[in-house]
């Protein structure tokens, strides 16, 4: 009989996230607020129902009871964090809260499957997280002065970088992290947020030549030394992020071909200097050259990717545990193996969705300073699930990021909480000021 | 809080970098999907892919069936259901077949991802799925026959050696043995003592794509050809004087059992399987163009095979000195190869200097005998010229006609072929090689033979190729 059941719900998962998937792109047609709370309404169905689904597996199959008590935690947190969000914030948007518990979900689900410990832990950190992070369209909506402090950001943000560069931990060949009191901290994924601030910052001031050049030189600064921590995947987002921002706020044609084509160059600059970049792109190019060293994990992935296929093996029944670091960097094949190559699918689109809504909001907002931030984050928002996603699956070269609010891992959610909440706190900033407009126009 | 109007250009860029990012999304789901529908399967199939074990817990292991639909491996379920796979025929195909319980090897390896998978009606498969009742995977129809492989076994008798039979024109392996063998069906009882220090005889190993043997005389091969190559308008006036010991400054090359073979020219010399003719030959080529054809031909590269194989090695080079060119001529010094790889290059020869690639699984059937996949014939690549290869089957059927080769000479079929007595060390007899081909100008079948420490290749291969070549010429 349970045998049934796992079977059955194997389709059954794959067929809710589906439906909450579809849900999530039908919800740009509509633009009256009742036809986008009734698609909200559904997706939030869609997604507890997949996640019962997901939890009386994981529970039938551990058969430990601490999975039935951390399913209700769960399930609090997620009704908790939805309803009280839109009690407290009158105006935001559900849509992009939605995509947050959808996410966190489906990280639950797998990394309770891989090790209930590390579950366990993670939810702590994604509790902690929304709770502080819960203050920040508050904040966004009353302290206009955040655009006053440029400097602060990016000499702050560079010099975590430098600290992480000369007392860093090593970890897989890098330097991502700092020990603070018992935890481990990875600075790359604030100063993300910090850099973005400063950029935006800058640019809202002025675009003239002068501020453009000191501005390159200062990301440049923060792209280099993220290079030299071999940091290469926080590299990349710092660098595009930059470059798509420039061109936002400038629109110059010039400067984007300028900063591709240095790009380019730092690339092939970076290929001849570091053994570990040649390693990667070694590793990317033909892993089944050297499957036992550096081959080794990319091929594993591709097999749990593989012998899940389109419909995954599910649930305790692949063995994703074979893929190193597979709750970080690689939790995207661990999904495409048990889950299913369509349920991986459905969770690449709505990480899209969430890129898609970063950008309505930052084409709605007239400020320069807040459209810079919103597209800012979303560009980084989106560039890290393609690399860790593209990296899992060999379409690129693997540069070992966290796919953001799945992956295990507490600066990650820490700071992607904090993307999320400054982007929400935008658009309920825009709400609020449309509604004053209507009222005084009234 | 500061009004200003959107500005149209900053929103322009923002949607031309949407439009970047969806595209470049669309991409890579683009990308994921064609793996997993058209990739996914080769992937997955590797032995490094510990999870296809997990599907024999879902799926009972199909069976390995000879190309005439004889069973050669089946699983059987015992009392309390536990399963056991069972060879029918024990020992003789315990290499090509290999085992599938202490690790995989053979076709059991090779073959893993299609007898775990089942092919069966998918409403049948599904309902068996959802009551927890395993599948019946799919049926491997392999290019195996068992007679030539039984022919094959009875001629190489007792005697330690390596036999394989291949289809010049499509690479399917006929029939493929090594001796000593084992019996797969009590390997769980015998395991310690094959795999115990003390064991030398090295059972486990399959000769035929794992044993390393100095080619000895079948390498004059490759000499004929570079020196053809070298001379193509001339090497028929090639002459050489043999007293039996061929001497060169201080080096002596002695033709085998001292033969004596008086005047030589190149045919001559190769029927004959002259060593001071060959010698002398080899004095006069370039050592790295040798090297170069060696590699041509496979040597010190990867094989395109579907076993565990060893790499043939081919070490002499520009700058070489005289006793190591001296060596190298008569297939002695470093170069070793293994049979299956002698049979590629032979192969190539009789077809035209186009290698197939060899295979030995010929298509996939599910439970119902309906075929999931057929495995075509494939060419890996052209080895040599055709002109060349023609040159060369007219030089081996001279060994067969007036020389060396007279085991194989008969009215039933035309053979050709080359022999090989390979000194291994001193005071020991020498491995015996036979490598060839019949009918040779319409060649069907190739045969190479090994005979470790047991006398020239003329009077012990021969005559095993011979046993091989009458079972296939006589159905």
């Amino acid at each position: 009989m349970v045998n049934v059941i796992i079977e059955v719900s194997k389709y059954l998962m794959i067929l809710l996230i589906a439906v909450y998937t579809y849900l999530n792109f039908s919800y740009f047609r509509y633009h009256g607020e009742q036809g986008q709370r009734r698609v909200c309404r559904r997706q939030n169905i869609a997604m507890f129902l997949m996640h019962f689904v997901a939890y009386l597996i994981l529970y039938l199959k551990s058969e430990d009871e601490r999975v039935v008590l951390f399913y209700l935690a769960q399930v609090v947190f997620l009704g908790a964090y939805i309803g009280l969000y839109q009690v407290f914030y009158r105006n935001l948007t559900r849509i992009l809260v939605n995509n947050m518990c959808m996410l966190l979900c489906v990280g639950w689900i797998v990394m309770t499957r891989l090790s209930l410990d590390k579950a366990l832990r993670q939810f702590m950190i994604v509790a902690v997280a929304a709770l502080v992070t819960w203050i920040l369209p508050f904040i966004m909506d009353r302290v206009w002065q955040l655009s006053r402090i440029a400097w602060v950001y990016g000499l702050l943000g560079l010099a975590l970088l430098v600290a992480v560069w000369m007392v860093g931990n090593n970890s897989y060949g890098a330097q991502l992290s700092i020990r603070v009191g018992g935890f481990s901290l990875q600075p790359s994924e604030f100063v993300k947020i910090s850099f973005v601030f400063f950029v935006a910052t800058m640019f809202y001031r002025s675009v003239d030549f002068k501020s453009v050049a000191m501005t390159t030189l200062m990301a440049a600064a923060h792209v280099l030394v993220l290079v030299l921590s071999k940091d290469l995947g926080s590299a990349l987002i710092f660098f595009v992020a930059y470059l798509s921002m420039l061109f936002v706020a400038t629109s110059n044609w010039l400067y984007l071909l300028a900063g591709i084509f240095s790009g380019c160059g730092a690339s092939v600059l970076a290929y001849g200097l570091f053994a570990h970049v040649r390693t990667r792109v070694a590793a990317w190019r033909n892993p089944w050259a050297d499957i036992d060293n550096r081959g080794y994990q990319i091929t594993q992935s591709l097999f749990a990717i593989g012998t899940g296929g389109w419909f995954g093996m599910g649930l305790f029944q692949g063995m994703p545990y074979k893929i190193p670091v597979v709750e970080k960097d690689f939790v995207f094949a661990a999904i495409s193996e048990e889950l299913g190559g369509i349920f991986a699918v459905c969770v690449l689109l709505i990480c899209l969705g969430c890129f898609l809504q970063f950008m309505m909001i930052a084409a709605r907002m007239q400020a320069l300073f807040y459209k810079l931030i919103a597209f800012g984050l979303g560009m980084e928002y989106v560039i890290q699930v393609f690399l860790a996603v593209g990296g899992a699956i060999k379409f690129i070269p693997s540069t070992g990021v966290t796919l953001p609010f799945v992956s295990y891992g507490g600066s990650s959610v820490l700071s992607t909480f904090i993307m999320f909440g400054v982007v929400q706190g935008l658009y309920i900033l825009k709400k609020n000021d449309e509604e004053d407009y209507e009222e005084r126009e009234a | 809080m500061r009004k200003e109007r959107p500005d149209p250009d900053a929103n322009k860029s923002l949607l031309m970098a949407t439009y970047l990012v969806v595209g470049l999304f669309v991409g890579m789901i683009l990308y994921f999907g064609y793996f997993l529908q058209f990739r996914g399967e080769t992937v997955i199939n590797n032995s490094y892919n510990a999870r296809l074990d997990r599907f024999a817990d879902r799926i009972v292991r199909g069976e390995l069936l000879s190309h005439d639909g004889r069973v050669l491996a089946k699983t059987e379920a015992g009392e309390g259901g536990a399963e056991k796979r069972i060879y029918p025929y024990g020992s003789l195909f315990a290499h090509g077949i290999g085992y599938s319980d202490h690790g995989k090897t053979g076709l059991e390896a090779f073959a893993n991802f299609y007898l775990l998978t089942s092919h069966m009606n998918l409403a049948e498969r599904t309902i068996n799925e959802l009551w927890g009742v395993k599948n019946i995977g799919d049926n491997v129809i392999t290019t195996l026959d068992v007679d030539l492989q039984q022919a094959a076994s009875d001629a190489l008798g007792e005697r330690r050696g390596a036999v394989v039979v291949m289809e010049p024109d499509t690479g399917k392996v006929l029939a493929m043995v090594s001796k000593p063998g084992f019996d797969p069906n009590t390997l769980g009882n015998d395991w310690d003592a094959l795999i115990a220090g003390e064991n030398t005889q090295a059972q486990l190993l399959n000769r035929v794509s794992q044993g390393l043997y100095p080619p000895g005389s079948t390498f004059k091969v490759i000499i004929a050809l570079e020196y053809i190559r070298e001379n193509p308008d001339t090497w028929q006036d090639f002459t050489f004087d043999c007293d039996g010991v061929y001497e060169q400054g201080e080096y002596t090359i002695s033709c085998y059992h001292g033969n004596v073979h008086g005047h030589q020219n190149l045919e001559q010399a190769f029927a004959n399987s002259c060593n001071g003719a060959f010698a002398a030959l080899g004095l006069e080529m370039e050592p790295g163009g040798v090297h170069q054809l060696a590699e041509q031909l496979l040597f010190n590269r990867e094989l395109p095979l579907p076993l565990a194989y060893s790499k043939g090695s081919f070490t002499m080079n520009e700058g070489a000195d005289t006793w190591e060119i001296l060596q190298t001529s008569i297939g002695q010094g470093n170069t070793q190869m293994t049979p299956i790889h002698n049979a590629m290059i032979t192969a190539a020869i009789a077809n035209g200097g186009v290698l197939m690639k060899p295979y030995l699984v010929e298509r996939v059937e599910n439970a119902a005998g309906e075929e999931v996949r057929r495995f075509l014939p494939e060419a890996y690549g052209s080895l040599m010229e055709a002109g060349e290869a023609d040159i060369l089957v007219g030089l081996m059927r001279r060994v067969v006609t007036e020389g060396t080769g007279s085991a194989v000479r008969t009215e039933a079929y035309e053979a050709a072929g080359k022999t090989g007595s390979a000194e291994f060390e001193a005071g020991k007899e020498t491995h015996a090689w036979f490598t060839g081909f019949a009918p040779a100008d319409d060649p069907q079948i190739v045969v190479t033979v090994v005979v470790e420490e047991s006398g020239s290749g003329g009077q012990v291969a021969g005559p095993v190729a011979r046993s091989i070549f009458d079972m296939y010429f006589s159905k």
